[in-house]
Order: C-alpha cells, then structure tokens, then sequence
C-alpha cells in the first residue's frame, strides 16, 4: 500500500496538500495511505515524502534545525537511493545553499543556485500598465500572485499528461536562481526567467502550489504518487 | 508569456449560507457555499472569495466548516473575509484550506494586526481590503480636477478620516501582501469600477491589486485591468445570476489582448 508522508513544520497549510493528494488516491487502483507527520519515524519510514511550506524560509528552517532527529529523517530521506520526494514552494527554495529571505537564511545546499527576492528585478517605470510587466522586463508587483505558465526545460516523468507551457498557481516574493541548468526542469517569466520546477534523482520540486492548480496541479500530484523516483 | 490577470468571483456568507442570491437556474441549492464554489471551479475562476457577513462571533465558526468543505473538492485559490479579528482566526481558516484571508476593520483598529499577522503567516495571504468613498464637498460634490478618496467601515457607514492613498501606502508597509479596493460610491450600482480610484492606488503600490465594486457588464471588468490597471478583478452579481460565466468574461477579456487563464 503506498504510504504517502506530508511533513509538517508547523508553517503554511498542509491540509490543502493532504486534501488534493487524498484527491488523487481515490482513484487509485490500490488504496494508499496518507498521512501529516513530523515524527522521524514516520517520515523515514515513508513511501513517498511531500516537503510543503509557505510563508517565511527563516521560519521553516528553523523549525527543522530545532529538531535533530527530525532534521536527521529528512536529510536521510532526501538522500538519492531513498524514494521519491516532492518539494512545494519552500520546500523547493529550501533544498538551496543559501536564500536572500530573513537577512539571509541557510538552506540544505542539495542543489546549486541561490533564492532571491523579484525586487532585484523591479523596473524602472513602477506604473500600471495591462500586461503586469512593464518594457524593461522589469516587475512592478510583488509577490507573484496568480496563474503563470511553466515552460518544460527538460522531460521528466511528473510532467507526464501537463502540456508544455501549462499554467500552475503561485504565490511568491522569493525565486529560484539556478546555477545548474541540468536540475532545472521548468522555467517561468516574470521580469526574466526563474526556476519553477527543479529535479534531481529522486527529488522533484515546485515553486508553484500544485494543490492549488486545478486539474494541471491534480495531475502533477498523481504523477508523483505514480513515480518510483527514477526517470 | 505573463502572469495572467485574475477573475475572483465572490459569494457573501451568512451562517454558512451564500445570501444576496445566487441564481443558477440549474443548481439545485444556490443557498449551498459548497455547490456555488464548485460551479465557478468548473467555470475557470481563478479564485474564490467568500466574505463572511455573519453577525454574531458564535456563527464565525460556520465560516471555517465552509472553508473545511469547499477546499476538500475545489483545487484553486480561496480568499476568506469578514470578522478576523486575532491571529487564531487566520490560523483557524488556512488550517482548513484558506490561501488568504482579507483583513479590513481589524486593520484600520490596529494596524499592528497586519505587520504582525504577514510577519507571522507571510504577506502571500495576507489582504487588506479597503473600502473607499470619494469625498464631497457641502454641496455633495466630488472635486473632478484632482479627486481625493476616504476609507469607511461598517459598509460605507463609518468615515474614518484617512485619506484611501495613504492608507494603501502604509498597509503596504505593515506587510500585506495584496490590496482589496472596493469603490463604496460603485458597490452594488452596476456601473462600472472607479477605474480613476483603482489606477491611483495601482500606481502607488508595489502589490497586486483586486478592483472590486459596481460591475455591471463584461466591458467593465476588462476596463479593471486596462484603464484602472488592475491585477485581479472581482465580481458577485454578473456571475450569481448566471448572465455570464466565467469563462465568457476571460475569453471577452482575451479578445481585447489581456492575458488570462483559459
């Protein structure tokens, strides 16, 4: 039975999460189980690991170094041979060395490139205009908020069913900067390119929130349930 | 390849009720919160905004087993208004599923609230909804050459002395993360935004901004986003009583070069 383990670091809301995979195993041939937890056990343990978080990266982090045993399962759980692991919106800006969040937060370092915040890419000319980015390319809103289309860099197993260029929800001030091009799978546009999607072995993260992006969202998630972690 | 501009339709809540009347004519219960949402997930909203008009603080709590139903079978955004009041609300709703919540009141008692709930929560779901009046002279005029707007409470009941601008500016500052702008003079007139109102306070922040109050007719909610620069536009009335779906209003609007959502 697939059990699938949603970690909770006490930020954001994971009931969204647990309710859209819960979505996606009911029409599963086999029943799976899912499950919140910030138990070491129960996330070593787990078939498939989901890594939310919203809000603040400073605050998220915290609460995994606050806990030894518990930062100890996830790293373990992250490593290659481990089985798969899905990342949303923190829990793909976290998987990064360093982000410009808090005056600066140390993240896990398993990916190259560093999170910095859309006002590095503020235009010039901050007025109203219809297409929400004015002719520089610069941004003029913070955070990101809304419907944006992922253009798909590489093929990957959890793009199986989602056109390319396919719009998924997000909700953030911060972005991806990645120094590997070979871990990026999915770009989006605002004020320039930014990672949307990053992959590498068994993990596969998203700064947009799948749970919230209808059918595109849905069927991402049901992917990941499908995948065993290789490509 | 933008950001596309967002349709929020938006249902009153009283007592776990959608009240100021839904009209599907094919809709078995249009009173049911649970039923009306999942018709504008199915129509392509983009998001969903309930404002909770409930009376009494023993009823707030209907509001939150709303919420728990609608994010069990609808997969996009909800924004969640009315009544919040304390940190335990806003943690109360995005535990059942709430994205956002929409704060007004509170904020204008304490604007503290909002620098403290965004610190908190992260401005992503944090909107401050402002409820905007232009301000007349004696002979109820309103100056044309340069228009200036004052925030209300209590539904456009309350003047609070501060100028709409200004205020924008400063919940900016305190952390939210997007603004709510309801035109009390357009709300519940069908004629349109106060586009000259949404494009000032557009201009002078650096969030997203929800046009909101007075659409009538599909023409206006594209005007939203191209005269009065908005970033989301929202609607009751055109929606509830089934004259447009949602979808009709972003291919009407993408046929005038905005980006949206189809």
């Amino acid at each position: 039975m697939p059990n699938i383990v949603i970690v909770d670091l006490g930020t954001g809301n994971l009931r969204s999460v647990y309710n859209a995979v819960q979505h996606v195993c009911v029409a599963m041939p086999v029943s799976a189980c899912v499950c919140v937890s910030d138990e070491p056990a129960v996330i070593a343990a787990a078939g498939h690991l989901i890594l939310p978080g919203q809000g603040a990266l400073g605050a998220w982090m915290q609460q995994l170094n606050a806990d030894s045993a518990l930062r100890a399962a996830v790293l373990t759980r992250l490593q290659r041979d481990r089985g798969p692991v899905l990342g949303i919106c923190l829990g793909l800006q976290a998987l990064y060395a360093h982000s410009a969040e808090n005056g600066g937060t140390a993240g896990l370092g398993l990916l190259k490139g560093v999170v910095r915040h859309f006002s590095e890419r503020r235009g010039d000319g901050a007025t109203a205009n219809a297409g929400g980015e004015n002719s520089l390319g610069g941004v003029d809103k913070i955070p990101h908020m809304g419907w944006n289309r992922v253009r798909h860099t590489r093929a990957h197993p959890l793009w199986r069913g989602i056109a390319d260029r396919q719009r998924f929800y997000f909700a953030n001030s911060y972005f991806v900067d990645s120094e590997q091009r070979s871990e990026v799978v999915g770009e989006c546009e605002y004020g320039g390119a930014f990672t949307a999607a990053a992959a590498q072995d068994n993990l596969f993260a998203t700064q947009f929130h799948p749970e919230k992006s209808q059918r595109a969202g849905l069927q991402l998630l049901q992917n990941f349930v499908h995948w065993n972690g290789g490509l | 390849m933008a950001l596309a501009k967002r349709i929020i339709p938006c249902l009153d809540v009283a007592a776990g009720r959608v009240v100021k009347g839904v009209r599907f004519v094919d809709l078995a219960d249009a009173g049911d919160p649970v039923a009306v949402a999942r018709r504008y997930d199915r129509q392509g909203a983009d998001e969903i905004a309930f404002l909770d008009i409930t009376a009494s603080a023993e009823e707030r709590d209907t509001m939150v087993a709303v919420v728990e139903k609608v994010a069990r079978e609808v997969f996009i955004p909800l924004t969640v208004g009315g009544g919040i009041r304390r940190l335990q609300d806003i943690r109360k709703l995005l535990n059942v599923g709430a994205d956002k919540v929409s704060i007004n009141t509170t904020a204008i008692e304490r604007p503290d609230f909002i620098r403290e709930a965004s610190a908190y929560f992260g401005n992503q779901c944090i909107v401050v909804a402002l409820d905007a009046k232009r301000v007349v002279n004696q002979a109820n005029q309103a100056n044309t050459t340069s228009p200036q707007w004052q925030i209300y409470t209590h539904g456009g009941r309350n003047a609070t002395g501060l100028d709409a601008l200004d205020w924008a500016r400063r919940m900016v500052g305190c952390g939210a993360g997007e603004l709510l702008v309801t035109s009390m003079d357009r709300d519940g007139t069908r004629e349109g935004f106060d586009l000259e109102l949404i494009a000032r306070i557009s201009a002078a922040v650096s969030v997203p901004v929800i046009a909101s109050g007075g659409v009538g007719n599909l023409q206006h909610l594209a005007d939203g986003i191209r005269v009065g620069g908005a970033d989301a536009v929202l609607a009751a009335s055109i929606f509830h009583f089934g004259e447009h779906t949602v979808q009709q209003a972003k291919q009407f609007m993408a046929a005038q070069e905005i980006e949206v959502s189809l």
